[in-house]
């Protein structure tokens, strides 16, 4: 039987309420639960006091505002999945969002939950690197914006201090982009062995900015900066994307473990990379022929 | 702590602990044991509930977390004597053998129908994918959530 160590509850009435309280030494947030309370179970996690900002439906939101995605921390992952602004612009959420946890999971855990448990194979941390995105941390003195490139120390460590709390993720709405995530893992509502992301800004043929995520193979910060350094300025053609695709491969770090080898990550690093940037490709033209057509 | 939790209708008060799972706080302390506990991982699903009308692994939330909520499990779907179609469904079709898993499966499928009376037969295996059944090989799960699409009513004999 698995049951968490003893801890104190309290339920948080506002966010400025869940400010003062998560100021106060030992107290953690409490969102959806669903990687904070197994990990209470195992003992890996003992806070003190549980801090329930589930009832803050202030931070509940998706909303496309000022030519950006705005995420509250406390969406769903099922909100993202069935949000139409969030699919129109970067479908590489609703990729996402298909292959994280599983349907019932995903009702329950929360967007910004997975960003702050900051588990190294977390899908979304990957994603919102490939799409540039910024954290808006709400603290007693006010929001402060950090990218999410630097919003992870290392495994299960974010910049979220005591006394703050993620309020929000931004995503720069970018015209003429596309995007796409693909995570291979052993079976449903399982971790990745290895999953990709990519998001391709083109001007004609041409790629103006690239963005590539990855997760599970501890690329620092999830990016896979050196292979978005080669694709920059150069055509969008199948040829570089596997090129960008093996220098993302070569550039990550992965641990063997009982989801494969280190070759066969890398393996899985190339191959998802090139088919996250063949797809990211795809979709800008498609969005591309559309504006022509309208 | 003291918890107020509405299940199947009823209010429920007591004195709990915060670390409390709500799947205990349902068998141990309300005695309603319809609802299993299974894997503890949040993995099998054998203990999904509604809460405030959205399934949950209820291995995974503390009771805390349901005071002052809606909960509504396994034992609440047969009313007034009268079997739910989805229960139906799984007599007709031979949903369960063991049956452990059966009222995580029937609580999920309920919702599902109640969002989408006439799912396909991959959009029920999408939404049951994060719960286990380890006799069936989900066949027959399948074909019941089909059988209570079918048979709104959920008499059996009734054509569809």
């Amino acid at each position: 039987m698995q049951v968490p160590s003893h801890v104190e509850y309290e339920r948080a009435t506002s966010v400025e309420h869940a400010l003062a309280l998560l100021g106060r030494p030992d107290h953690r947030v409490l969102a959806g639960g669903h990687s904070l309370i197994p990990m209470m179970k195992l003992r890996l996690a003992q806070p003190g006091v549980l801090v329930d900002i589930n009832g803050l439906a202030e931070l509940a939101f998706i909303k496309e505002h000022s030519g950006q995605l705005r995420i509250g921390a406390l969406a769903r992952h099922a909100d993202l999945l069935d949000s139409a602004a969030a699919g129109q612009h970067f479908p590489i959420f609703h990729d996402a969002e298909r292959v994280v946890a599983d349907p019932i999971v995903r009702l329950w855990g929360t967007v910004g939950g997975s960003l702050c448990q900051a588990d190294p194979s977390e899908d979304l941390s990957a994603v919102f690197a490939a799409v540039r995105a910024t954290a808006v941390i709400r603290g007693q003195d006010g929001d402060r914006e950090v990218p999410v490139r630097e919003f992870h120390l290392g495994p299960y460590e974010t910049v979220i201090g005591p006394g703050e709390l993620l309020a929000e993720i931004r995503v720069p709405i970018i015209p003429g982009t596309g995007s796409a995530y693909e995570k291979v893992a052993r079976r449903v509502g399982d971790w990745s062995v290895a999953a990709a992301g990519a998001v391709l800004q083109l001007h004609k043929h041409t790629i103006k900015e690239a963005g590539i995520g990855l997760t599970a193979v501890a690329a620092e910060h999830f990016v896979a900066a050196e292979a978005e350094d080669f694709l920059r300025g150069k055509p969008a053609t199948e040829e570089n994307f596997e090129k960008a695709a093996k220098i993302a491969a070569e550039h990550c770090q992965p641990i063997p473990d009982q989801r494969g080898p280190e070759d066969y990550k890398r393996h899985l690093v190339a191959e998802l990379t090139t088919r996250a940037l063949r797809r990211a490709a795809g979709r800008a033209a498609g969005r591309a022929a559309q504006r022509a057509k309208t | 702590m003291r918890v107020a939790v509405t299940v199947n209708g009823t209010e429920y008060a007591r004195d709990v602990e915060p670390r409390l799972l709500l799947i205990h706080f349902l068998r141990d302390q309300l005695g309603l044991t319809g609802s299993h506990w299974g894997c503890d991982t949040s993995n099998c699903g054998s203990c999904v509930v509604w809460l405030d009308e959205t399934p949950v692994k209820a291995c995974t939330v503390l009771a805390a977390m349901a005071d002052g909520r809606i909960v509504r499990t396994v034992e609440d779907l047969a009313r007034n004597g009268q079997l739910d179609p989805v229960q139906q469904g799984f007599i007709e079709c031979h949903g369960l053998q063991c049956g452990f898993c059966t009222p995580g499966m029937m609580m999920t499928a309920r919702w599902l129908l109640d969002r989408n009376p006439d799912p396909a037969e991959a959009e029920i295996r999408e939404v049951l994918s994060g719960l286990l059944c380890r006799c069936t090989g989900y066949e027959n799960i399948v074909r019941s959530v089909r059988w209570a699409a079918q048979h709104p009513a959920g008499h059996p004999g009734e054509s569809p």
